[in-house]
């Protein structure tokens, strides 16, 4: 029987601005070697008409995530969204965070494996 | 695994580690002695928990296996990179020997003490210069173009500094009944968000911004703000001034400014000489009158009334001031002048700049300088915070007046969500000064008499004591007036980042007698050095934070090796210096220097951290109505008049122009035609990384990992035009030289101009000559020339230089 999925990561990218607190909060918490990691920002520029730009910012969860189980377990948010240098990103079920999504637009939600 | 063997320190971030001007709350997780985790602390009001990730990477900071651990003497020539280790005792008696020996032969002044960004290591520096006697504290950048400067001009036309308001004078913040949120902020040549310098987290913004906050984003660059922004003006970098002054002109032409701020809290009534065109004195008018008092017209009464300084109000009450108009004027010299107000001569300087002229000079459209002008002034409450694109251009005081006179003009200084005059905690002052009566200061004025630029450059006599670093630079080759034999270099990565020209820095190093560096890692710089000392990160030392609000302890959390604190280092050597040093311990010095607060030092690490109370002159607002900002205690601004002055009586004094103004940079293709045709493109440089501090932290691998080289944006079509691909290695050339970049196509820069990464080395090479860590390769600075500082020894054309670019020839991919 497949595994059920509850919990997810809900990304605001509205708001990332870039700034790679989630990719380092990761690889402290887990002491990945550089390089290795849960969670990657990926910056997307996309060109727009009449020369003008846009400037996005998207974290992306990894096959090294695991959602910080060994955290969740004792009550702590996953360590990158703790830490989350503009509060962009929010943990929990994923109906609750797809609830979110109606509220506003520029949102992802992720479930990792 | 013994939880219970870990043990968790709070303190605060700043200086060595992250790199950034501090204040973040943290919890540090040490285990055996060694850092295993840091984390923000949630309880933090500056921070709430939040964390960057330079403060993130601190175990590989502070473990790192390339730490100096014990002081070095150098045993070949400057530059093998052959050291010796040395006990401390043996390295401050060789300081001491060979420091007494300058001070004997050259005196105190031939010493000088290079600092770098702002730290909580400036006032220790400070401190060992004074006790030395030497005048000479230098902060090593041309045109000494950071932060200072605006400091400075600021204080010329309003007495204190201001900041964007985020609620960070008080714990509960945003919460705070006081508080307002702004409806409009300018983000001015700042991507703070990526490093938080300045005092000030950058990701306050971004609380502002969903709480509703509009931006108009100024800045050659799309950013992350200018993406977002309601209006983004890229603007030719260098005409910064211009645009300002298009803002005043709209506003002042829509009639958007606040009348009551322009007649009660500034000196727009002042009157002005058409004859000389300087302010008119009461000397002018009567020959026992006062050059310290100026001159108001009474248009009820139809006669001049004094502008009595000391008493911060004019000689009558119940006049009718003129803000706009002409008068005649009986001097006491028996002649007649004309006379227009202060408010008339700002106004026609304004004039001279209408937003469709100002489109010529900045390239952002007028109707967008209409538009946004407009937003601005209309928005209440509104805040402007800018960058140190500020600071890095000649003419950078003309700009900060400009500027300053926008938040003033449109009643949004010190209001809730304005731009909140800024004060140092309790008046707590750390960074001392010759003249100031704090802990550290020099023993007399006679002493600082030869600061190197004390005679030309007058903002720094006034504001803040440093030399002029461009003066010192030219001083060490000409020996005049008198020799320069010693540096002493700490937080100052001359080689690798804050020097420009920096070959002709090397030679400048070669010059002298005796280095000595003080550092965490070597560096391209220490390469230089006689001894090299071996310093902690903030993890590794006591002290304390008071830069605005709230006023923090830093906490010494863990200790590496032998290394001591910056602190520790310099107040053992300033006891060996001054027979006279007056304290025991560094804790001593802190309770001293704490005292405003009414806390000691053991005390303040007990609270963590501590908020001034209503009534004190660093809690806001509008503290120039409640006599809050004068050592008199009356209301108004501690300038020379007590008034906000769009005319700055200081700039008429030392003889520069008055009023904000444009002056076009050095090297721009406007001031130099003939060098846009062999360097087409404008070179700008100093984008941030949110990896790396100025220099730092290349060595550290998770940060290394997000930015991993020197990287030059380059639009896709300027791009195309050369032939050049993304990820391919180019030369970036200019008269100077030329250096080795690695292309980012990217539409985030104009066609026109390309951004090259500074602050590059690679402390994976080798350290010796010639190799020396990579640090002629790609050090943008290469580029960029020292001897170009602004009129008042103030501000540099740091991002706004001329280059061209080209490919690395396949047999240079091969062997370079």
């Amino acid at each position: 029987m497949a595994k059920k999925h509850e919990y997810g990561l809900l990304i605001d990218y509205e708001y990332c601005t870039g700034c790679y607190t989630c990719q380092i909060a990761c690889a402290q918490e887990y002491q990945w070697p550089a390089g290795m990691g849960g969670i990657r920002v990926n910056e997307i520029v996309q060109q727009l008409p009449n020369d003008k730009a846009y400037l996005t910012y998207l974290p992306f969860p990894t096959e090294l995530c695991v959602l910080c189980k060994p955290r969740t377990k004792k009550g702590l948010k996953p360590a990158c969204v703790t830490h989350c240098m503009s509060g962009c990103m929010t943990y929990g079920p994923i109906e609750e965070l797809a609830k979110e999504m109606t509220k506003k637009p520029r949102m992802v939600l992720w479930v990792p494996k | 695994m013994g939880k219970s063997r870990t043990k968790i320190v709070p303190t605060t971030t700043w200086s060595a580690g992250p790199g950034c001007h501090g204040g973040c709350g943290v919890l540090a997780h040490i285990r055996d002695g060694k850092l295993v985790k840091l984390e923000g602390d949630p309880s933090h009001p500056w921070n709430h928990g939040r964390l960057c990730a330079r403060a993130l990477s601190m175990t590989q900071y502070a473990n790192h296996p390339d730490r100096l651990h014990h002081p070095l003497k150098r045993v070949g020539e400057r530059g093998e990179g052959k050291w010796e280790r040395m006990s401390w005792e043996e390295a401050f008696d060789l300081i001491e020997r060979k420091m007494n020996n300058i001070r004997e032969t050259h005196g105190p002044e031939s010493m000088v003490f290079a600092a770098g960004t702002g730290r909580d290591i400036y006032p220790w520096i400070c401190m060992l210069a004074y006790a030395f006697d030497s005048p000479n504290v230098m902060f090593a950048l041309t045109g000494n173009a950071c932060y200072g400067p605006r400091l400075a001009a600021v204080d010329t036309v309003q007495g204190d500094y201001s900041v964007f308001d985020a609620g960070q004078w008080w714990p509960d913040r945003y919460d705070d009944p006081r508080y307002e949120k702004p409806e409009c902020m300018i983000i001015w040549g700042y991507n703070i968000h990526a490093t938080c310098p300045d005092n000030l987290f950058g990701h306050w913004i971004i609380d502002l911004m969903k709480k509703g906050t509009k931006i108009i984003c100024i800045d050659p660059r799309l950013s992350f703000f200018a993406s977002r922004a309601k209006h983004w003006l890229q603007l030719r970098p260098g005409t910064d001034s211009a645009l300002a002054m298009g803002f005043l002109n709209v506003i002042i032409n829509e009639d958007l400014y606040d009348h009551e701020f322009l007649e009660r809290w500034t000196n727009g009534a002042h009157l002005v000489r058409k004859d000389t065109g300087k302010l008119l004195r009461e000397s002018d008018v009567s020959v026992e009158g006062s050059s310290a008092n100026y001159v108001v017209w009474d248009s009820k009464r139809e006669k001049a009334v004094i502008w009595d300084t000391t008493a911060v109000a004019c000689e009558s009450q119940d006049i009718s001031p003129m803000i706009s108009g002409q008068c005649k004027i009986w001097l006491a010299d028996g002649k007649e002048t004309e006379c227009h107000t202060v408010w008339d001569a700002f106004k026609d300087e304004a004039d001279k700049y209408p937003p469709d002229e100002v489109e010529k000079i900045t390239g952002v459209p007028a109707d967008d300088i209409v538009r946004a002008a407009g937003f601005y002034a209309r928005s209440k409450p509104a805040s402007i915070h800018w960058g140190v694109a500020v600071d890095m251009t000649p003419a950078l005081t003309p700009l900060v007046q400009a500027i300053s006179c926008l938040w003033a003009l449109t009643g949004n200084l010190d209001v809730p969500g304005g731009n909140v005059t800024a004060r140092l905690a309790f008046d707590v002052a750390p960074y001392a000064l010759p003249g100031s009566k704090g802990a550290i200061r020099l023993r007399s004025e006679e002493l600082d008499k030869p600061r190197i630029g004390k005679d030309q450059c007058m903002p720094l006599n006034k504001f803040y004591w440093r030399s002029q670093t461009d003066m010192v630079f030219e001083q060490i080759f000409t020996g005049k007036p008198y020799p320069i034999k010693g540096l002493w270099l700490q937080t100052a990565g001359i080689m690798q980042g804050l020097g420009m020209d920096p070959k002709k820095w090397r030679e400048a190093f070669k010059k002298l007698d005796f280095i000595v560096a003080v550092d965490v890692f070597h560096t391209p710089t220490t390469q230089y050095a006689d001894v090299v000392l071996p310093t902690g990160t903030f993890l590794e030392k006591d002290s304390f934070r008071s830069w605005w609000v709230p006023l923090q302890s830093i906490n010494k959390a863990m200790t590496t090796d032998e290394c001591l604190s910056d602190a520790e280092i310099n107040f053992e050597l300033a006891r060996r210096f001054d027979p006279e040093f007056k304290f025991e311990s560094l804790h001593d010095l802190f309770d001293d220097i704490l005292k405003p607060s009414g806390m000691s030092f053991k005390e303040l690490q007990k609270k963590g951290w501590a908020y001034p109370p209503e009534g004190s002159s660093s809690c806001p607002y509008l503290r120039h109505e409640k006599g809050l900002l004068r050592p008199d205690k009356k209301p108004g601004f501690r300038t020379p008049t007590g008034l906000f002055e769009l005319w700055a009586t200081l700039r008429e004094e030392w003889d520069l122009e008055p009023l904000p103004h444009h002056e076009e940079p050095p090297f721009t293709p406007v001031s130099r035609p003939d060098l846009a045709k062999e360097y087409p493109l404008i070179l700008s440089t100093g984008r941030r990384s949110p990896a790396f501090f100025h220099s730092e932290h290349r060595n550290i691998p998770w940060l290394r990992d997000i930015d991993p080289d020197p990287i030059v944006e380059i639009h896709p079509k300027t791009a195309k035009a050369h032939g050049i691909g993304h990820g391919e290695w180019i030369w970036i050339e200019n008269w100077m030289g030329r250096v080795k970049f690695k292309a980012k196509i990217t539409p985030v820069v104009p066609t026109w101009m390309i951004m090259a990464a500074h602050g590059w080395w690679f402390p994976e090479k080798e350290a010796a000559e010639p190799s020396l860590f990579g640090a002629f390769e790609s050090n943008i600075n290469l580029l960029i020339p020292m001897g170009h500082q602004g009129k008042d020894g103030m501000g540099a054309p740091i991002k706004h230089l001329m280059c061209r670019i080209y490919k690395y020839t396949p047999e240079e991919v091969t062997h370079g």
